[in-house]
């Protein structure tokens, strides 16, 4: 028997987690690391709300959730090996120009 | 026994996690957030959902953080140490934010608004999760499916040839 609120607080805390190293990190790599460490804690969230409801659609959230990250983080690398091209740099700092 | 299983790899899930995010060198990082990504699975079957484990050890834990690891490695960001890193200054934000945040976290554990609301024992066949992926779910199959479409288009309009005199 696990306690509902303590699954709850293992995907919040790793949300925060996740949000630290967004702030903490100026490098793309490790800030997109953050997000995937994010969308970890809410579909920890999604399969523990299944389990106590005793429904399906929480683990089928969490699948959809997979094949979305999936897709986000080819777009995002993509755009990594872009902007490596484009400056030699991956720190966020320096891509603050909008000229196109 | 399950519940003690659960706060082990619950704990092991949030310690690599943040000693991935302490970590400096990238490929360093992206190890540990395999391991806890792997504490994750277990999680996952523990709170009776095999499949989703499955698929969190080969999507996550397999393509994506691979993934991770060739970008790191074919631009050679390993050996080459991220520049010094926020001042106090910068951090002050940084450390407010989260600690108000994880302290909430933990006085919502203590004071336990949930009280003895526990997940029972409870187990999803493969086989009722596809069928219901694929019946009342198959809509949203479908957008996604069109969504991996555009992520894989948009990534080879990112990855083309740099236009001659913009590739420092």
């Amino acid at each position: 028997m696990i306690p509902f609120g303590h699954a709850l607080a293992f995907a919040g805390a790793l949300f925060v987690l996740g949000l630290t190293c967004v702030l903490l990190h100026r490098q793309i790599l490790m800030i997109l690391i953050g997000v995937e460490i994010m969308l970890n804690g809410a579909s920890l969230v999604f399969v523990a709300a299944s389990a106590y409801w005793r429904q399906v659609d929480g683990q089928v959230f969490a699948i959809l959730l997979m094949a979305v990250t999936a897709a986000e983080v080819a777009v995002a690398l993509a755009m990594v090996v872009y902007l490596w091209r484009r400056k030699r740099t991956l720190v966020a700092d320096e891509f603050n120009g909008m000229h196109g | 026994m399950t519940t003690a299983l659960f706060y082990i790899l619950g704990f092991t899930m949030l310690a690599a996690t943040l000693l991935c995010i302490t970590r400096r060198n990238p490929v360093h990082a992206v190890i540990y957030l395999v391991a806890g990504l792997f504490a994750l699975a277990l999680m996952f079957y523990l709170l009776g959902a095999p499949l989703v484990a499955a698929w969190q050890v080969i999507v996550y834990a397999g393509a994506i953080m691979v993934l991770f690891l060739f970008i790191i490695m074919m631009l050679g960001l390993a050996p080459q140490e991220v520049p010094e890193g926020p001042g106090w200054q910068r951090w002050g934000p940084l450390v407010l934010l989260s600690s108000s945040i994880m302290i909430c976290t933990v006085l919502l554990i203590l004071q336990d608004p949930l009280a003895g609301k526990q997940i029972g024992d409870f187990y999803l066949a493969p086989q009722i999760l596809g069928e219901a992926l694929f019946s009342r779910y198959a809509l949203a199959v479908e957008i996604v499916s069109f969504q991996l479409l555009f992520a894989t288009i948009g990534a080879y309009m990112l990855g083309r040839p740099l236009p001659k005199g913009e590739d420092q």
